[in-house]
């Protein structure tokens, strides 16, 4: 008798089981659904337009066939350049301090947690911070105060990154350089970085992949502009903004390349993922 | 040798300086000089309408110079929240999914399948949301939507209005995509913190997957849940380009889903370039002081209060 | 020699186990007896451990691991590792205590009622009543009497050692297995649990795994002597350690390997 019941009640058990974890499973397909729809979204609206103009040819005038997008690649490919070069030493080196020279001090450990929050800020923000800093004073747009706007992006990013890295690496090591009598930055060079080199790569490419793809800090201090430019201190255009405008524009032209702009863009941006992924797990030592 | 010596030390001092400064930099000028300039900016707004008045008046009249806030934040609390509402059990499932339902061959693939996603430039999700969502949600969806909830009292309100895609559902909707990724990465990865020996003792005593899920993994995963949800709110606060085509950038507390709003991240997207006043640039300056703090603050109890208060109450030493 | 004196309450019939390709278990065949502890001792990698998982089917959590030859559960003459035979179930009957305390993120209360509420038992006064007398039989009551609904991890590596057993308990398993409970213990919190589960064999049957010889020759009946996978001695605990038949547990027991 009391077997059976116990029978029953595992029996109500499993079922319940099967019934909840099914329903687990159906929100992971409704998540991946969505998600997949705007990858093939982007891929079929995107490959039909995707041509050789798209990249050689400077825009035509709204509403006449024709033409392309290679001033907003160009002027996607410096502004991010720039960034990149201004944000990633002071990203590595500020990185460094907080693994390096701050483990035991209170105050590094703080800023280190600050870091690690404005890595979530919202990138809008900082847009209207280089624009009160560097936009308003000159007087017009700028490609570099763009570059500007998406190093302060990066640099939290690539900080963090490097600290973590760095702190995989293990402190014998280390000890060991000191015990040669080296001095702290020679074992930073020697042996800390060395050991990281891989790990702090895929901090810099992760920090590339973020900021390849914002726009909201660039509509404001790049700006846009129809022709191509290589002077960073002109107004400039990047892909992104060249998206929000022509997806805003009444044209199916603009549509049209908008879509064939974000196919080329969604794939940079995990193409540059899938490299730092791919970084990380072929890693042998620490980092 | 003597010289050789000092040398080093003073490369020592210089490194240690510049580096310093750069953490300084980054974890402390920066987020200052940001607040500094945000507030001085606002400050002919700030003069003008003054704290309560701005916070909580209705009114964005551009022509007549008369700015407040409240419906942009009301704008930006509503989608957050409804993004959020949907976001989470989503994230909790596909976080189930990949770290107890799947072969273990497929886990990496379907992890890195939901990072991949997180990696896609908002504004894309902003444009698929435009072109292909929003019309679908006018044609077909808020109209049923609408049938279905016509006589039902106080559900019945919220979908009110003319179905044009371009509405508080619609924006909430795609946001909600937009964060599936990211929170559900979080709640991976919390999930996957929870001790082999612990699941173990609970099929020990004849639990069910389902048991173990609930009873063992999502109390001892529960801080960084709700850590990773306040992140993923603070991160859809402060998303700019997936909504900016979606609210219709109409300053106006909606009163159901079907009406257009604002967010302050559209308000400055938007507004900033064609700011043709001073006062008009000045209280986009004051949204975007607002936005910061509301940010910081969220971000800072993710980070402080939950994960780490609630993490150290729960820590086991298994 | 009381060996036939008790009835046998599980049996392993020329029992095998797989790691995927590796051959973990050959061949063993083992009686444990009713109401008494049996110890299960060995150099580490012999495979102690993977047979005590056997008996309440912990190895099917992971994929790729394989049972072959039987497992039988007395007094039904239930094939453990049989295919009709339910884990959940099996789970219910034979409980487990593990090498490191491992409670719940819940409360004390809540950890030793766990059991009780999967068989479902929902009525507040009996779980009451029951929790009492697995706290008291895992003499942790006086301690918790106080603070039951507190976390489980206020208490001390000892107390939620003893806490994992009353959790273990409260079901009333008619098996109770332990692996290598002590062995992040300290020897006052050892003492207690060798105490404890001395004390509980007058209820229930238990098997121990242990790295601890003196552990196993204080608190065991029977004692299994394991190396490389396959059951090499199986006696009464006296005999295991004063008169060996194999020359291999003679020198495993005089620590000449280990």
């Amino acid at each position: 008798m009391e077997d059976k019941h116990l029978e029953r009640i595992i029996y109500i058990r499993k079922i319940k089981s099967v019934l909840f974890l099914g329903i687990a499973t159906l929100t992971a397909l409704y998540g991946i659904v969505w998600l997949a729809w705007i990858l093939l979204d982007v891929i079929i609206n995107g490959i039909k337009f995707l041509n050789l103009t798209l990249f050689l040819e400077d825009p035509t005038p709204p509403g006449i066939e024709g033409g392309g997008l290679k001033h907003a690649f160009i002027g996607h490919f410096i502004i991010t350049g720039i960034a990149t070069l201004i944000g990633i030493p002071v990203g590595i080196g500020a990185g460094v301090f907080f693994a390096e020279y701050g483990r035991h001090s209170v105050f590094v450990k703080a800023l280190r947690s600050i870091t690690d929050v404005i890595v979530s800020f919202p990138s809008i923000v900082i847009g209207t911070l280089v624009y009160a800093l560097l936009v308003k004073p000159v007087g017009h747009f700028m490609g570099i105060s763009g570059s500007v706007a998406l190093a302060l992006l990066m640099i939290p990013v690539v900080a963090i990154t490097t600290d973590e890295i760095l702190k995989l690496v293990p402190n014998s090591l280390r000890e060991a350089g000191f015990a040669l009598g080296a001095y702290r930055w020679q074992v930073i060079k020697d042996i800390s970085l060395t050991a990281a080199k891989r790990g702090i790569l895929t901090g810099i490419i992760l920090g590339i992949a973020r900021i390849s793809g914002e726009t909201a800090p660039l509509l404001f201090t790049a700006f846009n502009n129809s022709f191509t430019t290589t002077n960073p201190l002109q107004p400039m255009a990047s892909l992104t903004v060249t998206i929000f405008q022509y997806a805003m524009g009444p044209y199916e032209e603009w549509h049209s390349q908008a879509w064939a702009a974000s196919l080329v863009l969604t794939f940079g941006a995990l193409l540059f993922f899938i490299l730092a992924k791919t970084l990380i797990h072929s890693r042998t030592r620490y980092g | 040798m003597f010289l050789k010596v000092k040398k080093k030390e003073l490369i020592e001092t210089s490194v240690k300086t510049s580096l310093g400064a750069f953490s300084l930099f980054v974890g402390l000028i920066f987020p200052v000089v940001t607040l500094c300039v945000l507030v001085f900016e606002a400050l002919p707004a700030l003069e003008k309408f003054g704290i309560l008045k701005f916070l909580t008046g209705k009114t964005w009249d551009p022509v007549a110079e008369v700015f407040s806030a409240l419906p942009a934040i009301t704008g930006t609390l509503l989608i957050t929240f409804i993004a959020s509402i949907i976001a989470l059990p989503v994230s909790v499932g596909i976080a189930v999914f990949i770290s107890e339902l799947s072969p273990r061959a497929l886990k990496p693939v379907f992890t890195t399948a939901v990072e991949l996603l997180g990696a896609i430039p908002s504004i894309i999700y902003g444009m698929w949301g435009l072109f292909v969502i929003a019309p679908l949600m006018a044609e077909y969806v808020e109209p049923f939507l609408q049938e279905t909830f016509n006589s039902v009292p106080v559900i019945g309100k919220l979908f009110e209005g003319v179905p044009t895609g371009v509405d508080a559902l619609t924006s909430s909707f795609v946001l909600s995509i937009m964060i599936i990724p990211f929170m559900s990465a979080i709640v991976k990865d919390s999930f996957e913190m929870t001790p082999t020996l612990l699941k173990e003792a609970c099929y020990g005593l004849g639990a069910t997957k389902w048991e173990v899920v609930k009873d063992v993994i999502i109390p001892y995963s529960l801080p960084g849940i709700l850590g990773g949800t306040v992140l993923s709110v603070g991160r859809a606060l402060g998303e700019t380009m997936a909504v900016a085509f979606l609210t219709g950038n109409v300053h106006q507390i909606p009163t159901s889903l079907l009406e257009p709003l604002t967010t302050i991240t559209v308000a400055i997207a938007n507004e900033f370039t064609e700011a043709d006043s001073d006062l008009y640039l000045s209280s986009l300056y004051y949204l975007a002081l607002i936005l910061f703090v509301l940010s910081f603050g969220l971000l800072m109890i993710a980070r402080f209060l939950i994960l780490e208060r609630l993490g150290k109450k729960w820590k086991t030493n298994i | 020699m009381d060996s036939n004196s008790s009835p046998v309450k599980i049996e392993t019939k020329n029992f095998n186990f797989f790691y995927g390709d590796f051959h973990a278990l050959k061949d063993i065949n083992l009686k444990v007896y009713e109401n008494s502890i049996t110890a299960i001792i060995g150099p580490s990698g012999c495979g102690k451990t993977t047979l005590l998982r056997s008996f309440n089917r912990m190895h099917d959590l992971y994929p790729g691991n394989r049972y072959e030859g039987e497992i039988i559960l007395y007094p039904d003459g239930l094939n453990i590792v049989g295919k009709g035979a339910d884990p959940i179930a099996i789970r219910m009957r034979i409980g487990m205590v593990f090498q490191k305390p491992n409670p719940f993120p819940k409360s004390i209360y809540e950890n030793v009622a766990y059991g009780l509420k999967l068989k479902g038992i929902k009525k507040k006064s009996i779980l009451d009543e029951k929790v009492e007398a697995a706290l008291r039989s895992a003499a942790l009551w006086e301690e918790v009497r106080d603070r039951l609904y507190e976390s489980a991890y206020s208490l001390s590596g000892g107390q939620q050692q003893r806490l994992c057993i009353a959790r273990a308990i409260a079901p009333e398993p008619e098996v109770l297995l332990f692996d290598e409970p002590t062995s992040a213990l300290d020897p006052i919190s050892t003492a207690k649990i060798e105490e404890l589960v001395v004390e509980l064999k007058k209820k229930l049957t238990i098997v121990i795994v242990t790295h601890n010889m003196q552990q196993a020759a204080r608190v065991s009946d029977y004692t299994a002597f394991m190396y490389m996978g396959q059951l090499v001695e199986f006696g009464p605990t006296e005999k295991i350690f004063t008169k060996p038949t194999q020359q291999l547990t003679e020198d495993y027991i005089t620590g000449r390997f280990g």
